[in-house]
């Protein structure tokens, strides 16, 4: 029995009086709590209240006559109508850049995991090789590895030098400070969460099933049209949300490697919090972003028939 | 080669798949030597041997999914041998069954015949889910199904292809005893329903004899003896086969006259050994015979005429089971011989400690090369047996 179904069937019956003799059950159930206890108090104080005063933030409104970064209690929804026509732009281009980014990070990362898990299967020193390569850039902060795109990608760089020679950019063209910078600096950062959970997935799948594809007249492409790829979608779903929620809020990618044209939403709650103090709009767009989030991740779960993720 | 395919084609006409020379090295070992055969049209094929015998690996050989190291494979009357698994008119039953998790169950019997594009597939595969008798689960996955109904699915997703040759690798082997029975009677059913030519590899020798009709025992990359089951019982050739096969009684004897019978000493006894069923017919021997073929009688007890006699044996432990009594004798310079008595005097005829004369018609000996090990067989006979337990 899960623990949730422990809960419900707790609360479904009530306590059954504090006789000393309890059944087992019931002890397994009290251990249950016990073990959940930390977590759920810990995410109470520091998640759930934070979530309710950033709510009630996003209804404040300004005290008239103050000086700025003064707010009072209210009911003012009008603040989400402002941040959205203020800053839906920064709201669609955060989302197309993280789309853009997890898209990539798919085509990058599937075919790496893959490698990983089926081709190097029953060789645990390349596998672990491998493994330990993709979590390796975690071992420097991610301030440090953004930092270091804009060395990459710098004009007198040899990757603009060599685009150049190839005439893929133009003889006065730049990468520093550009939307394409942003997502290649969101891909990069975000690759192992493509990677690792796309990973464990296939790492389990039974290469014999893959047999019985070329078994029953499917050749190689088709057998992963039908088998391999159909099977790993749970990590696909998994590894597209862990790529693409986290994108789409980020901020030190388009701060760091984009220009006044790239701005995310990231980066617009954190100049409205931190720059002008003006923490009604700053909070009714942390939400607006979060519930927009939680909307596309709830059609693309249900579009993509892994509700048993979630 | 192509020359000597068109030779083979004409001499085994009729045979669905033919194997010559196949010889396959991994690394560090050769797991089929040389391996030569021809399986009939429409025939019930068994590839029976202990676990590692390479029974598995030849299967794999025929299906596309190892290549030989040399030697070559026709299918049809087709070199095969380069070809890829799915451009082979061949199907398998695996041993895990490999269903498609992601599929319902018809649509996994359906998916060779969409990938073929054959029209009208799930009706097709609707049918031969009858044939298995399991058209009601149709729309279940396969997680939702029992073991034997696992395989059945397995079963109908390979034969709706009606491939030229099916391969069951172990089909049974996850199966409990009751179920392995039953499931026997329904693959040989089905087999004769839909005449095609099956490949079923096994360690189980009952299982093999049972349902094939030929029956190939490997051992060590190699194929022993192969023929009928009843062929391969009465007449093995070599100690591996009497020991895997059923039981056997091997003793060490010289040949002392030759002629269409054979006259051999076996431990002071004189036996008799019909020249034709010898693998060689002078100095070192192993005089064979089945259990059951053996009697016992009194010390002093005349056996029919022209019976061999072993004297001066001691019985040494009587299991009644009702039916038959299993007794082991113990004979001075020989060993141990097993007897099979059947019970029809009511009661057994011995009891331990007991001196006995064990007779037997030689026409049921069998002779076979003196330079064998006797236990050859027996110890993986053992193994196979606890596998199935």
């Amino acid at each position: 029995m899960s623990i949730a179904a422990a809960l419900s069937t707790e609360a479904k019956h009530g306590p059954v009086g504090g006789s000393a003799q309890a059944p087992p059950a019931r002890k397994a159930r009290l251990g249950a709590y016990l073990l959940l206890a930390p977590g759920m108090v810990y995410l109470f104080v520091f998640f759930v209240l934070p979530i309710f005063a950033l709510l009630a933030t996003s209804l404040y409104e300004r005290v008239p006559g103050t000086e700025l970064g003064v707010y009072e209690p209210a009911l003012r929804w009008q603040n989400y109508l402002a941040s959205l026509s203020s800053y839906y732009p920064e709201l669609l281009r955060s989302f197309g850049y993280a789309l853009t980014a997890t898209v990539a990070a798919l085509l990058i990362g599937y075919p790496m995991a893959y490698v990983i898990a089926v081709r190097a299967r029953g060789k645990p020193l390349l596998q672990g090789l491998l493994l330990v390569l993709v979590i390796a850039p975690f071992f420097t902060s991610f301030i440090l590895r953004t930092i270091a795109w804009r060395q990459i990608l710098a004009d007198e760089s040899w990757v603009v030098g060599s685009m150049k020679f190839l005439g893929i950019l133009p003889p006065d063209g730049r990468l520093t400070a550009t939307a394409f910078a942003v997502v290649c600096g969101l891909t990069y950062n975000f690759l192992p969460f493509m990677v690792l959970p796309i990973y464990a997935n296939l790492e389990r799948m039974d290469t014999r099933l893959v047999e019985a594809g070329g078994d029953l007249y499917a050749n190689g492409p088709t057998t992963f049209l039908r088998v391999t790829l159909p099977l790993s979608m749970p990590g696909i779903v998994a590894g597209t949300l862990l790529t693409f929620i986290p994108a789409s809020g980020d901020y030190v990618n388009s701060s760091l490697l984009g220009n006044n044209a790239t701005t995310m939403v990231g980066q617009a709650i954190d100049r409205r919090f931190l720059v002008t103090l003006d923490y009604p709009t700053a909070a009714s767009l942390s939400a607006i972003l979060m519930i927009s989030i939680l909307a596309l991740v709830l059609v693309y779960v249900r579009r993509s028939g892994t509700e048993e993720l979630l | 080669m192509s020359g000597d395919g068109a030779v083979l084609h004409h001499d085994d006409a009729g045979a669905d798949l033919v194997l010559e020379h196949v010889t396959k090295r991994f690394t560090t070992f050769t797991a089929v030597d040389d391996l030569s055969l021809a399986v009939p049209q429409g025939s019930f094929f068994a590839l029976l041997g202990p676990s590692g015998c390479g029974k598995t690996t030849t299967l794999r050989m025929v299906a596309g999914l190892e290549t030989p190291s040399s030697g070559s494979i026709f299918i049809d009357g087709k070199d095969v041998t380069d070809t890829k698994p799915y451009n082979r008119p061949v199907n398998t039953v695996f041993q895990s069954y490999a269903l498609f998790p992601h599929l319902s169950v018809v649509e996994n019997v359906a998916f060779g015949l969409r990938r073929k594009k054959v029209p009208g597939a799930r009706e097709k595969a609707l049918e031969f889910l009858e044939l298995v008798e399991l058209a009601h689960l149709a729309e279940r996955r396969p997680a939702q199904l029992s073991g034997g109904q696992q395989q059945r699915v397995a079963l109908a997703r390979a034969l709706v292809n009606n491939p030229s040759v099916l391969l069951l690798d172990e089909p049974l082997g996850a199966l409990d005893l009751k179920l392995r029975r039953q499931m026997q009677v329904e693959l040989k059913r089905i087999q004769l329903e839909v005449g095609l030519t099956f490949v079923h590899v096994t360690h189980d020798q009952e299982e093999a004899m049972t349902m094939a009709d030929t029956v190939a025992v490997m051992n060590a990359g190699r194929i022993e003896q192969m023929g009928s089951p009843a062929e391969l019982y009465e007449l093995p050739r070599t100690a591996f086969v009497a020991n895997f096969l059923g039981q056997s009684n091997l003793l060490a004897g010289e040949v002392v006259s030759t002629g269409d019978t054979l006259g051999v000493d076996v431990g002071g006894n004189r036996v008799h050994l019909p020249a034709v069923r010898a693998v060689s017919t002078s100095g070192n021997v192993l005089v064979g015979v089945r259990p059951e073929k053996l009697h016992i009688l009194a010390p002093d007890a005349e056996p029919e005429p022209g019976w061999n006699v072993i004297d001066g044996a001691v019985l040494t432990d009587v299991s009644f089971t009702g039916v038959s009594t299993l007794f082991r004798a113990e004979v001075a310079g020989l060993g141990t011989l097993a007897v099979f008595e059947q019970n029809r005097t009511g009661g057994p005829l011995g009891a331990p400690g007991d001196r006995v004369r064990l007779a037997w018609d030689p026409a049921y000996t069998f002779g076979l090369d003196g330079d064998e090990d006797a236990s050859s067989g027996a110890a993986e006979l053992a193994e196979a047996s606890r596998a199935l337990a």
